[in-house]
């Protein structure tokens, strides 16, 4: 089986691809960075370890061209993979416009050097979507439901009032700088409502009030939608649980409807749509 | 001093708004108003043309801005002018309810109903539950602190004695 850099320069010298994103050696030990190549000379840059956190799916949704006729090769791990499916469903991308450069993972870690908390109940180990395989399938462990969602439990459990004072409290440190609406693959509009101004729907001033209003729109806008990555959180540099919110949106989603997002690139968002027989108890 | 007065100091009168679509609640809101039914003043009625419409954005709004319950009242399944407004507008309430729960918003605060254009005593009845139900939450002094909506409730002395006195 060829190794990544084979794969890299291979695609890049037979001119199968445009170009190839992955990760690149960062400048201190523990960090890595992008490395965008477009020739076969650069394909010895790219590597895979455990300190590659990063989603490279975002750059595919920031102005890159994908409109060329020849496809963008990206190096993607199992949760990344979710991501280009859930834009391929969103038609944001078509399936040939994506080289998927799969990994197998064990788990990377987070910006304390601690596995990262995605990792945790992770069963996606190796990407469920891919035209070529770095590495051998990796087994799924059995990881306990319970886990995956034991942090959203917490705060679950706690009263409506104490959820109030948790969340102010967190939103306070928000000072609106949208790391998280940059980082995630899914926060594509070109116009984000938050930027809206006439009218103003979102107060955009790092005060509670916008602040909060903020946040419920982000956790909206991607209730269904989100697949897990966690870059929202890992770009908070306010250290916010923002990965909480999603979570329960998620949560909410698959109790509801069942949906999880990025699995099936012919499924539809369960917010695009609707059945008769949806739940009503709590209408009057 | 008149007992119905809605200025009358005694009380807290919540401001209530209502997101409600044209074809039916209005309808019916209208119908109730016509039948010369009674309830409660508190509700600011601000009509749309389906509950599809609306986005969650308007109930956060409508908080900010000093609301203290929030309703969204739309047509029956199967009603809708539409065709299917209402049943999109079901599915976002389902999730953007859990949401609210889960930031700490008391969901007897924000509610969602279905009436009809026939129902106009429907309205009346939900419109009076509902207010004595946010009067018995009173104000919703969380969000108004957070938003600075000036309501000095808590230095308010609805006393007697002092509202006697301030009115001599």
């Amino acid at each position: 089986m060829s190794t990544l850099n084979q794969i890299v320069k291979e695609l890049l010298q037979s001119g199968k691809v445009s170009s190839a994103i992955g990760y690149a050696e960062g400048t201190i030990p523990g960090k890595v960075q992008t490395i965008i190549a477009k020739t076969p000379e650069q394909a010895e840059k790219f590597i895979f370890n455990s300190f590659c956190v990063n989603n490279l799916v975002t750059y595919l949704t920031r102005g890159f061209k994908l409109t060329g006729e020849k496809p963008v090769a990206v190096v993607v791990k199992g949760c990344d993979a979710r991501s280009i499916i859930a834009l391929i469903q969103e038609n944001q991308l078509t399936r040939e416009q994506v080289y998927i450069i799969g990994v197998a993972c064990n788990g990377v870690k987070d910006k304390d050097g601690n596995e990262a908390v995605k990792c945790r109940a992770c069963q996606s180990h190796t990407p469920a979507v891919y035209d070529t395989l770095v590495g051998e399938p990796v087994e799924e462990k059995p990881v306990n439901p319970a886990e995956a969602f034991k942090d959203v439990e917490k705060l679950e459990s706690m009263s409506v009032s104490e959820r109030w004072e948790f969340w102010n409290k967190e939103f306070e440190k928000c000072i609106r700088c949208y790391a998280c609406r940059q980082a995630c693959p899914l926060c594509y509009c070109e116009r984000c409502v938050v930027d809206k101004t006439t009218p103003q729907w979102i107060d955009s001033s790092a005060h509670p009030v916008g602040n909060l209003s903020w946040h419920i729109t982000r956790a909206f806008h991607l209730a269904g939608r989100c697949t897990g990555c966690g870059e929202c959180e890992r770009a908070c540099h306010q250290n916010i649980p923002l990965g909480l919110l999603n979570k329960k949106m998620s949560k909410e989603i698959f109790k509801n409807f069942g949906y999880r997002a990025g699995k099936d690139m012919n499924a539809k968002p369960p917010l695009t749509e609707f059945k008769i027989e949806d739940k009503e108890e709590f209408i009057r | 001093m008149p007992e119905e007065n809605i200025n009358s100091k005694k009380e807290f009168q919540p401001a209530i708004a209502a997101f409600v679509c044209t074809w039916c609640t209005y309808t019916g809101a209208d119908l109730a108003g016509t039948s010369r039914l009674k309830y409660e003043p508190n509700v600011r009625i601000m009509r749309l043309p389906c509950t599809g419409r609306i986005d969650y954005n308007l109930i956060v709004k409508a908080l900010e801005k000093g609301a203290d319950g929030v309703l969204v009242s739309g047509c029956h399944p199967n009603d809708c002018h539409y065709n299917a407004g209402n049943f999109h507008a079901r599915r976002r309430f389902t999730i953007f309810r859990e949401l609210l729960n889960f930031v700490g918003i008391d969901l007897r605060r924000v509610q969602f109903s279905w009436v009809s254009a026939a129902e106009g005593a429907k309205w009346a009845d939900l419109i009076n539950k509902f207010t004595s139900e946010i009067k018995e939450l009173g104000p919703f002094t969380e969000y108004k602190k957070l938003s600075g909506v000036s309501f000095p409730i808590e230095e308010f002395d609805f006393s007697e004695e002092t509202v006697e006195a301030s009115e001599k």
